[in-house]
């Protein structure tokens, strides 16, 4: 990504906006659990509010502001989604069973706990670095 | 919990995959994980094969939702045999692979998509469910993309887009037939189609699902008229991994019919099965004929492998129970051989810096080790007793003319002749003839390539001497094919 913007008004609006679209992509993330939403359009979600950044500022600005390997980013989550079937396989189910059970703790009250949610990590680390590593090795063709 | 077993030829390579991408840098970590996960999974796809054998089929339902709701995975005797062939394959490639991959190949993602290709491969033959099998073909057809354009040279560029485009389009048609057959019968578990199927009325519908399904599965197992992309895009990538798309890739279109086409669609033998004995037919005889007027190593055998799919196909069509075990012992046949032989262009292609044939020649003088292996394989594939190829093509022939299919049995035989025809091409060319490479290319070592290869020359030999117990066993499998009830009501669990 060559081109420089300086549109003021630009990045003074995507400081704001993109925390407040990372902010709603965890949400989605976790209403995926029970509501629409989940971890692929948590993954694509959070993909657009960092791609809202590399679009406003440079991109090796931003590189420096997330040292983060999109590709080694994928394989983990892959590793975590393929990883989290092998708890029923340990315990004697077939894989890919999920396992749920509810606590209760003072101050936050009940919530639930589920090995879905670790699948459904895997599913947006993958995600969101896929569409990125898509997006940024386009962008970056010279 | 023995269940379990079956998830183990997909899961690994796919975490295997996920796994190298962390070392992509390193040649020899990647190596070193390959070597021992390849290693595992053959481990594996032994043990599911014996243990299948040993106590029936075996069926999981996958995070232990009831099947058929749940998506089953389903491992019968026919699926073993192509998860042991496919991992047989795998090691040989990627030994052959060691030696042939250019390093900068190597730290972009070879090792991974390759490891993610033997996760789908395996799991098509292993999914119970038809919308499991469109998505395991996605993953397989999705690292072939990258298999297939890995290098990036501008022929591998122009192929791979029409390998893509192809591809793409026929999976479109694959979620139309999806659509209509869940319109049809209301469900996508295969076992559970096949006993709905059974109980609707065998009307024009049933017909036209059964058309759109095998235009996919023609399409990507390149059964005539739709081969054309296959000879092309498989001349294009390194000798190694066309080895592998050659043993893997079309076999899991043609494994794809077969499965179809016993469970689902039986019903109409005189329609569906006369329609795919009359492709089989063509697409022998074009394969043959674009294999004849080939030059080019590999194109003659790229050609020869479409030739070839017909012949499993002929099984299929002839739909009795030889006929089929003798389709199932000719894609095993022909894995191992084509294989070998697309290995054998790679040591080819290192001797003389070409793959044309008309600028090789002496081969046999310098390189008499290999000259003798390639010709075992060769009259192997051409089907010369007392190699696998012979009893073959014998076991398809000999129920095509009790079922009374002259026409078929004659293009098969004709076919068989064109096919030694130009496996002589090759070895009068290239090993025969005056020496056309130079002193210093006569004297590059060969030993190190042909001892990967050799397994599968041993195999190929094993598999002719030991033809009638490996008949035996087959016969099994295609019993357990032809009585689709078997295979419904274990997966049902009724």
């Amino acid at each position: 990504m060559k081109w420089k913007t300086n549109n003021l008004l630009f990045i003074h609006v995507t400081r704001v906006v993109s925390f407040l679209i990372l902010a709603f992509s965890i949400y989605l993330f976790f209403a995926g659990h029970n509501d629409p939403g989940g971890g692929f359009i948590g993954g694509l979600m959070t993909a657009s509010s960092i791609l809202l950044l590399y679009l406003t500022f440079d991109k090796r600005k931003i590189d420096e502001m997330l040292p983060i390997d999109y590709v080694s980013l994928i394989s983990a989550g892959l590793l975590i989604a393929f990883g989290t079937g092998f708890i029923g396989l340990f315990i004697g189910d077939p894989y890919l069973t999920q396992y749920f059970d509810y606590f209760t703790l003072p101050w936050i009250g009940e919530f639930e706990l589920a090995t879905a949610v670790l699948f459904d990590v895997g599913i947006y680390l993958g995600v969101a670095a896929s569409a990125l590593v898509i997006i940024l090795t386009i962008a970056g063709d010279q | 919990m023995m269940n379990n077993l079956i998830i183990l030829p997909i899961i690994l390579p796919a975490m295997i995959g996920a796994i190298l991408v962390f070392f992509s840098k390193s040649q020899q970590i990647q190596r070193f994980i390959s070597v021992i996960a390849m290693t595992a999974i053959l481990i594996a796809s032994i043990w599911l094969a014996i243990d299948v054998y040993n106590n029936g089929m075996r069926v999981i339902a996958l995070g232990d939702w009831p099947i058929p709701y749940g998506i089953p995975l389903v491992a019968d005797m026919f699926a073993t045999v192509m998860v042991l062939l496919s991992a047989v394959i795998g090691v040989c490639c990627l030994f052959f692979a060691f030696r042939t991959i250019h390093p900068d190949r190597e730290r972009f993602y070879f090792y991974p998509f390759y490891f993610f290709l033997i996760a789908g491969v395996n799991g098509t033959f292993l999914t119970g469910d038809l919308f499991n099998l469109f998505v395991f073909f996605e993953v397989t057809l999705l690292a072939s993309y990258i298999l297939i354009v890995h290098g990036s040279t501008a022929f591998q560029l122009r192929e791979s887009f029409k390998y893509l485009a192809i591809n793409v389009f026929s999976s479109m048609f694959f979620l139309v037939g999806i659509a209509y057959i869940y319109a049809a019968t209301g469900t996508l578990n295969i076992a559970d189609i096949g006993r709905r199927v059974a109980e609707l009325e065998q009307d024009g519908v049933l017909n036209v699902i059964a058309v759109v399904l095998l235009f996919v599965f023609a399409t990507k197992g390149a059964l005539f008229p739709l081969y054309f992309w296959l000879p092309k895009s498989y001349t294009g990538p390194p000798a190694a991994i066309s080895a592998l798309f050659v043993g893997l890739l079309t076999k899991v279109g043609i494994y794809a019919i077969i499965r179809v086409f016993t469970v689902i669609f039986h019903h109409d033998l005189s329609f569906t099965h006369h329609f795919i004995l009359v492709l089989a037919g063509l697409t022998m005889l074009f394969g043959v004929l674009g294999a004849v007027a080939q030059y080019d190593f590999k194109g003659i055998l790229a050609y020869h492998s479409v030739s070839q799919v017909g012949y499993m196909v002929m099984g299929l069509g002839i739909f009795s129970p030889l006929a089929l075990a003798g389709a199932i012992y000719f894609m095993v046949h022909h894995s191992i051989v084509k294989a070998a032989l697309f290995l054998f262009s790679g040591v080819a292609e290192k001797i003389t810096g070409s793959t044309d044939i008309r600028n090789m020649g002496g081969l046999l003088k310098t390189h008499p080790a290999f000259s003798w292996l390639f010709f075992i394989t060769a009259m192997s594939l051409a089907g010369i007793p007392p190699l696998a190829g012979f009893f073959g093509k014998f076991s398809l022939i000999v129920p095509g003319l009790e079922e009374t299919h002259y026409v078929v049995v004659a293009v098969s035989l004709f076919v068989g002749l064109l096919t030694l025809f130009s496996m002589m091409k090759i070895f009068s060319h290239s090993f025969w003839g005056r020496q056309k490479h130079s002193s210093t290319q006569a004297n590059i070592k060969t030993g190190g390539l042909l001892i990967t290869i050799a397994p599968l020359v041993v195999l190929t030999i094993v598999m002719g001497l030991a033809a009638e117990p490996i008949f035996f066993y087959l016969l099994d499998v295609a019993h357990e094919i032809l009585d689709p009830s078997i295979y419904i009501e274990s997966v049902l669990g009724e």
